[in-house]
């Protein structure tokens, strides 16, 4: 074999490595995506039915709710502007509180409630998802959810 | 007092950091040896007066000196002293201090374990780790300084955050630390040598056991990493994806690429150009990982208060690293040259294939990483790329890395054979798969995932041992004496390989067998999971030095035979008054059983978390592994009587060809 050809090798060699991996990558990525919805964008219908993504916002006062079996949790999320029931089955983590921020994973039910696969920890009880932040934001104005991150911080 | 000493102390490392980074560089250049001969007596001072600020900030830690903003804010008077002295890099603040720190620990080591090397490299080198040092020092100075007094003085502190009180926090920080700045040393002889124009085996020689050693304090830190993750959060993960792991693990991938490739530049004197570019980018990456970690691009326990001046200020050092670097990369590159040749089938190119999936997976975190930022940064909505994508990336890649591991240390340098590597493999690939295929059988269930995950590991193994077999064949002296006589960098590598089949089987048994169970559970009520009978006792109150808390009894059976008792708690923090749910796990070379209480649902009731985690304890042992390989290598015989050898080979001789 002469050099140029074992150049040529080399770089086709390298190429479909490449080529391979790149089109691995971007297949995975495609298809493991998760997109975040305000719970305004979802009570608008803008949330996709039957794939996976994430709610952010408030726990609503007084929403959070247990069935009698104690696991199945339910609350309600709110960017202040609307809010989405939410149904979870588990342990939730520390820092879930009612009025706090809380950013959930999960497909939305036919019947328009979030079933939440997995309820997200936040590792400071002074730290806001900045989902969540941004749900208040959107729905409310900066100047008001300024005041909510506030109030959340106290 | 103490404070202003400290910042006193940081003000001179950065002047002397400002010297270090110039004369030396410039006396090397021109050569001027008063210049040059600078180098070891700056860096050495420097170092001092960054451990004279480090020690006046582990001092106000430890005597609750609330008068110091970052005490004040991460510290406490109750939190115990063991704690005290890890709040010391429990902030932002802090945490750059550390860092500063042990690049002073590196560049202090380099400028003592470097009396065999030419003056002009020493001061180049040492230069390019002033430049570095002088970028972070500035960084404090200017936006994050520790020593900040607080007026007036509050009567107690804020208290460290309780999911960092915990072992893991005096272990952890420090050691993956040693390993990202520790690649400083790599990028500094990378840089060096470009600046030198020379690059040869003996630059690859020098720079291989700082490289090994850093990466194996990166093996132990991100190991560290997720046994803390796993036994302190309470979900029974041991690895997330999150994008500060990501940051860490990035690093560690890209260092891995790199030892296998100054491998190759040191035996072989191929591969220059390559292997001074994956110095370059392991150095970058651990600079990305500290910029993405520190700036508060990332929200999570590892980021703190969000302040855009340090972010715009690590985003410029980083394009001012990373792109002058590259720049001159690009101008002195071309006439280091690319090496020896080889075959397309020889171990320099089943080298080359390693480094390449090595980059090709660095990539993708990369991607997975960096994407949800960039759409949220040009406002383009928000996104997570969560473990699916991760672990769809991750087993197609590492499969064809894994049998290159079993093929590269057996396949000849410069041309190698695939006949002849059949030959030494068939048994090995035959007894990997026939076993892949039957153990299951004896865990329990047969699944294929487990079987393939299995087949990895045992392939590893087998094709370790026929290589080890064919260094001791065809000898006629006694088969140890043979075995004792191979050199402590090949044990090295024996046991780093070894570790990643360990670490896979513990991956595959807990992804195949683990069992969780969330139940509502009274007191008397009984569980089982994994064989394991749980009785839940009640819950009674306690008291701990600085929190109160609610802790459950378990009572473990397994077939009626009394075994333990668990103990899980959920705390309360006195200063913060944050919960905090702490698991209780029996940990067993076999496997954990883990118990984790939930929430109280009425009077006596309790939601209770439990698992069975067959083998996960051989996860964070192949990283235990792997590291000691790296140490172990570190001891071969040649580091310690390279001084003679390199003074017997003039430069340029060894090139090695």
């Amino acid at each position: 074999m002469k050099a140029r050809h074992r150049r040529f090798l080399w770089i086709g060699a390298g190429v479909a490595v490449l080529g391979g991996a790149a089109a691995l990558v971007l297949n995975a990525f495609q298809s493991n995506l998760v997109f975040f919805f305000t719970p305004s964008q979802i009570v608008a219908n803008e949330a996709p039915q039957g794939r996976a993504f994430r709610v952010g916002g408030l726990v609503e006062e007084k929403s959070l709710a247990r069935d009698s079996d104690g696991l199945t949790i339910r609350f309600k999320v709110t960017d202040t502007a609307a809010t989405v029931p939410v149904v979870y089955k588990g342990i939730l983590p520390d820092l879930f509180k009612e009025g706090k921020g809380v950013v959930a994973q999960g497909k939305i039910g036919p019947d328009g409630v979030f079933q939440a696969s997995e309820v997200l920890a936040k590792h400071d009880e002074n730290y806001m998802p900045p989902e969540a932040a941004d749900a208040v934001n959107k729905a409310h104005g900066a100047a008001a959810a300024e005041k909510t991150a506030k109030t959340l911080q106290r | 007092m103490i404070p202003e000493l400290g910042n006193f102390a940081l003000i001179l490392a950065l002047l002397l950091s400002v010297v270090l980074g110039t004369l030396p560089i410039v006396g090397a250049a021109r050569n001027i040896p008063a210049w040059t001969a600078l180098a070891r007596p700056v860096a050495q001072g420097m170092a001092l007066f960054v451990v004279v600020a480090w020690g006046c900030l582990v001092y106000s830690f430890m005597v609750s000196d609330f008068s110091v903003l970052n005490v004040a804010t991460n510290s406490n008077s109750q939190l115990p002293a063991q704690y005290r002295f890890a709040a010391t890099w429990g902030s932002h603040e802090g945490s750059m201090l550390l860092w500063v720190f042990m690049l002073a620990f590196w560049t202090l080591a380099v400028s003592l374990k470097s009396r065999h090397l030419p003056d002009d490299m020493v001061a180049r080198v040492l230069g390019v780790m002033g430049l570095v040092s002088f970028g972070f020092l500035l960084f404090m100075l200017l936006t994050s300084n520790p020593f900040d007094r607080l007026f007036p003085v509050p009567a107690d502190g804020r208290d460290l955050n309780p999911l960092l009180q915990d072992p893991g926090m005096v272990m952890h920080p420090p050691m993956l630390y040693m390993g990202y700045v520790g690649f400083s040393v790599a990028f500094a002889f990378a840089i060096g040598a470009l600046l030198g124009g020379r690059l040869d085996a003996t630059w690859a020689r020098w720079s291989r056991p700082w490289t090994t050693l850093a990466w194996s304090f990166l093996t132990i830190g991100i190991m560290i990493g997720s046994w803390w993750a796993y036994y302190t959060l309470g979900w029974g993960g041991w690895w997330f994806w999150d994008p500060v792991e990501n940051a860490s693990f990035m690093p560690w991938l890209v260092g891995t690429a790199l030892l296998h490739s100054l491998a190759v530049t040191e035996k072989r004197g191929a591969f220059k150009n390559w292997t001074v570019l994956l110095a370059i980018s392991a150095f970058s990456l651990s600079l990305v990982g500290t910029f993405l970690v520190r700036s508060g691009v990332l929200t999570s326990v590892h980021s703190f208060a969000t302040d855009p001046k340090r972010g715009v200020f690590i985003l410029a050092f980083l394009l001012v690293v990373i792109g002058g670097s590259l720049a001159l990369y690009a101008v002195r590159a071309p006439k280091v040259g690319i090496g020896s040749r080889f075959d397309l089938v020889s171990r320099e190119s089943l080298l080359l294939a390693n480094n390449v999936l090595l980059l090709a997976a660095t990539g993708s975190v990369l991607l997975g990483t960096l994407y949800p930022l960039f759409l949220d940064a040009l406002n383009l909505g928000k996104i997570s790329v969560g473990p699916p994508y991760f672990d769809a990336v991750f087993v197609p890649l590492m499969t064809p890395l894994v049998f290159l591991m079993g093929v590269g240390p057996l396949a000849r340098w410069k041309q190698a054979a695939i006949p002849d590597l059949w030959r030494l493999l068939r048994w090995a690939a035959a007894i990997s798969v026939v076993t892949a295929l039957l153990v299951p059988f004896l865990t329990g269930q047969w699944k294929p995932g487990v079987s393939f995950g299995l087949l990895l590991a045992f392939w590893i193994v087998a094709a370790t041992f026929v290589g080890i077999r064919e260094r001791v064949r065809n000898v006629r002296s006694g088969l140890w004496s043979q075995l004792a006589r191979q050199p402590r960098s090949y044990w090295g590598m024996v046991l780093a390989h070894l570790g990643i089949a360990v670490f896979i089987v513990g991956v595959t048994m807990v992804k195949g067998y683990e069992t969780e169970r969330d139940v509502k559970m009274n007191v008397g009520d009984t569980v089982s999971v994994g064989g394991y009978t749980f009785r839940f006792d009640g819950v009674t109150r306690q008291r701990g030095p600085n929190y109160q808390a609610q802790r459950g009894a378990f009572t473990v059976t397994k077939d009626g035979v009394y075994v333990e008792n668990l103990y899980p708690e959920k705390r309360q923090y006195n200063a913060g008054g944050m919960p905090m749910t702490n698991a209780a796990i029996d940990s067993g070379f076999f496997g954990d059983i883990y118990v984790s209480l939930g929430d109280p649902v009425d009077a006596t009731a309790w939601v209770v978390r439990v698992y069975s985690k067959p083998f996960v304890t051989w996860l964070w042992g192949g990283f235990t592994l792997m590291a000691l390989g790296g140490f172990l290598a570190l001891m071969d015989r040649r580091y310690r009587t390279g001084a003679q050898r390199d003074l017997a080979l003039p430069r340029g001789a060894a090139a090695a060809r």
